[in-house]
């Protein structure tokens, strides 16, 4: 069955057939339509929702609500996931599941609210403190706004380690038509970590203190082990790829954008095409390396250049050397136009 | 020593990595004493195994070493949005918050308050000592004026510093607790009380009463440079003074549990309860994508005229993307809409080059008349005055806001809008699923759709459709 409904809309029904438990969030444009949404549909079906008193209090709430082995998740742009990042740390450190999904406006500092995708080192890199990787998915339509939600419960829970949905403020507000999920995901089973208030879950412990030099260092080649091992859960879609002359790399809404210009750019005998990232962390290095060795590249995005900076990184990783990667970025909410693209590509 | 023995703690302190019995708090500290307090009350109502405690930072960051129950270690000053989580998440659970005076009092005051204010199912037990403990002697919120800190130096001066906070008298100020009051641990009598408030806080969890917050002065003899029995003499003499003893608040014997949330269907029952009609797109690449730009003022129904081509398009079957002005963007009154219908996945819902742009006013027409594509159709609200007539485009007026308020209905001027839009040709959707979007939209007002759909026909007519 399907159903007409902004991407901010669709994070919940994702949320909600995941079997998220609880919603717990912080008003912010362009964000608000997930907490409206999550208002309204948490409570119709049983489950909780709770407007925190700040984005600090929601990621802490998320965090208690992760340590007691349930699904919870909160949702924000720009300044409200910045606010979260100390509690981000936390949670990559005390090995704690939770969604944090982040329609990223413009910045830095109160910025705007038009669609941008700077926060793209934030969100892969590790926002907070120490050495850490949170799940990062990156929807490109309002389905995968939904999809994508649910596939970060499954593989925070699956991973016990904190996911975030990196999109944006296109995505967030654009509606379009939604395949509802075929079924609810199973519970995960929480009972050998979380602490519940339950016999079973007496003696868990969830912290992230180690005092011991040694056992810290321990906990963080542990962690670095785990988000090696995420590295199976790389995803991206490929676009005309077969024959292109040209590969175009976005994510998000530049991917949209991006989209429209390779079929502009077909109509005009010009083999392009795009290579999209679903996952941004694991990032798709292998399947880039593949399609992007002998050919143009170009990417396409909302920030000053950090994926694009990282398209070259894992380029020239996965490569063993330094391949040529153009950028076309704008800044500051402002859209690229299908033009730009179209005419950048030609002069490539 | 009051507390005759020590239950509910564990036997061997294996967490804290050594084979001690002893447990890492100095000689005279008060906290060994409250852990005790609580340990034995939790014992003794039998509800170890519901406990989920809210570890502080400072120098009970290590509570999970002792506490026999479920632990979890909170950030700086969040323990009350932890329990506020866990027992909301949690029916079950006994949320416990285990905080000292710059946790709870300074970083964490405003999650303390919240969650005081929204009367969670939790306690908390505030412990002050004054200073910032494991931190290196700090000043703490509830740090005494003139007290000397590794931070107040010359001793703590109320024009720079403000004064010592009282927490459970502003806790008090809220309307949701049940229970709030302050004892000490400085001494065999007042440990008693303390024992006896812990218990009473613990059995409010119990029972699932609400909020209940235990404020214990507790002496830190190594931070105040003094020895047990000088800590104990400054908590009694000093820190009793700006923190009097007493019950604040008792609501205990009229405070009831709430009751639970009736059960309701799953979100698969939920979400396909009310299926609006359309099937999935299939992909068509003979039908030629069309991009609409449609502009006015909030009133006039904008995002709607918008939403109505889009869902006739899904009526169609094809693939449609809707992407709306938002924020302060519709704070100065103007809206605008884009939309996108297609016989294959839409890429940019961004519409550069409109197929069509339609303008309810002047302010719209200014802005997006030439985003009109030569050759596509721009359709005006008659009202809007036009100097001199566009060249190289599909150009319509059509007085809809006139037609609509003639006929008492100024709110559908954008059905009107619609129907001339369907008239005109211009999108390739056809009159049919115009109507059916249109029908579908008021489907919680079910008494508008006959009108909205006899001035649309109107309005068709009149349009030559
Ligand atoms: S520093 Fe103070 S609060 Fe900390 S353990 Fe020692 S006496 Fe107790």
């Amino acid at each position: 069955m399907v159903k007409f409904v902004k991407g901010n809309e669709a994070v919940v029904i994702g949320a909600l057939y995941a079997g998220c438990d609880y919603y717990f969030g912080y008003p912010i444009t362009p964000a608000s339509e997930v907490a409206h949404a999550a208002s309204a549909w948490f409570p119709a079906v049983g489950r909780g929702f709770l407007q925190a008193e700040c984005e600090t209090a929601s990621i802490n709430m998320v965090y208690g609500a992760s340590a007691a082995g349930k699904l919870s998740m909160t949702a924000s742009s720009g300044p409200g996931i910045s606010l979260m990042q100390e509690t981000i740390s936390y949670m990559a450190g005390a090995e704690l599941p939770g969604v944090i999904v982040n329609v990223q406006r413009a910045g830095p500092g109160l910025g705007n609210i038009y669609p941008e995708q700077a926060d793209y080192n934030q969100a892969v890199k590790g926002g907070g403190h120490g050495s850490y990787q949170c799940i990062v998915l990156a929807p490109g339509n309002v389905q995968e706004m939904c999809d994508l939600t649910m596939l970060a419960f499954e593989l925070s829970f699956a991973y016990r380690n904190p996911a975030i949905v990196l999109t944006d403020a296109m995505l967030g507000q654009m509606m379009e038509t939604l395949r509802l999920p075929e079924a609810e995901l199973p519970r995960p089973e929480t009972d050998t970590w979380a602490v519940s208030g339950t016999p079973a879950t007496r003696k868990n412990l969830i912290t992230s203190i180690y005092l011991d030099v040694a056992q810290e260092e321990a906990i963080n080649r542990t962690l670095q082990e785990k988000y090696a091992r995420m590295q199976v859960e790389a995803r991206a879609e490929q676009y005309q790829i077969d024959d292109a002359d040209v590969v175009l790399i976005a994510y998000g809404v530049s991917s949209r954008i991006a989209r429209t210009a390779v079929d502009k750019l077909r109509a005009t005998g010009v083999k392009a095409g795009l290579f999209r990232p679903i996952t941004l962390a694991p990032f798709p290095t292998a399947a880039l390396c593949a399609v992007a060795d002998g050919r143009k590249l170009l990417v396409v995005e909302l920030s000053c250049g950090q994926f694009h900076d990282d398209v070259f990184f894992h380029l020239a990783k996965g490569l063993g050397r330094v391949v040529n990667v153009g950028l076309l970025n704008r800044m500051g909410g402002a859209l690229i136009a299908v033009d730009d693209v179209v005419a950048r590509v030609k002069e490539l | 020593m009051a507390v005759k023995k020590t239950v509910g703690m564990y036997p061997a302190f294996d967490r804290s990595g050594t084979s001690t019995r002893a447990s890492h708090y100095c000689a005279g500290c008060g906290h060994g004493i409250i852990h005790k307090l609580i340990t034995e009350a939790v014992t003794d109502l039998g509800i170890a195994d519901r406990v989920v405690m809210a570890n502080p930072i400072g120098c009970a960051v290590f509570g999970y070493y002792y506490w026999d129950v479920g632990n979890i270690g909170a950030a700086h000053g969040r323990a009350a949005a932890v329990c506020t989580a866990v027992c909301r998440t949690c029916p079950e659970a006994i949320a416990l918050a285990y905080q000292g005076d710059g946790d709870l009092g300074a970083i964490g005051f405003n999650c303390t308050f919240q969650a005081a204010n929204r009367g969670e199912r939790m306690a908390t037990f505030f412990v002050n000592n004054g200073t910032y403990g494991m931190t290196g002697g700090q000043m703490a919120p509830t740090s005494l004026e003139g007290q000397k800190t590794a931070t107040t130096p010359l001793g703590r001066d109320v024009l720079n510093d403000g004064y010592p906070l009282h927490v459970c008298e502003v806790i008090n100020q809220l309307t949701a607790p049940v229970y709030i009051e302050r004892v000490s641990v400085a001494d065999t009598r007042r440990i008693m009380d303390a024992r006896r408030a812990i218990r009473k806080a613990l059995e409010l969890q119990r029972d699932g009463k609400g909020y209940a917050f235990v404020e214990i002065l507790s002496p830190c003899p190594t931070n105040l440079g003094m020895d047990a029995v000088q800590a104990a003499q400054f908590t009694n003499d000093k820190m009793e003074r700006e923190f009097p003893l007493g019950v604040l608040r008792d609501q205990s014997a009229t405070a009831t549990a709430r009751p639970a949330a009736p059960a309701k269907p799953g979100p698969a029952a939920f979400f396909t309860s009310n299926p609006d009609g359309a099937t999935d797109a299939a992909p068509d690449p003979s039908f030629a994508e069309q991009r609409l730009k449609f502009a006015g003022f909030g009133g006039q129904g904008i995002l709607s005229l918008g939403l109505y081509v889009a869902e006739a398009g899904r009526f169609a079957g094809r693939y449609t993307t809707w992407f709306p002005s938002y924020g302060p963007e519709q704070r100065g009154g103007a809206a605008s809409c884009s939309v996108v219908v297609a016989g294959n996945p839409v890429g940019s819902p961004a519409v550069d080059h409109a197929d069509v742009v339609i303008c309810m006013n002047l302010p719209a027409y200014e802005r997006f008349a030439k985003d009109v594509r030569p050759g596509g159709w721009l359709i005006v609200d008659a009202s809007v005055p036009i100097a001199e007539k566009p060249v190289g485009v599909q150009f319509v007026s059509f007085p809809a806001i006139q037609f609509a308020t003639e006929r008492g209905m100024p709110r559908s001027a954008n059905a009107v809008m619609l129907a001339v839009l369907a008239a005109s040709g211009a999108t390739g959707l056809d009159r049919r699923v115009m109507e059916q979007a249109l029908a579908a939209s008021f489907q919680k007002k079910p008494s508008l759709i006959p009108k909205n759909l006899a001035i649309f026909a109107a309005a068709y007519q009149q349009a030559g459709g």
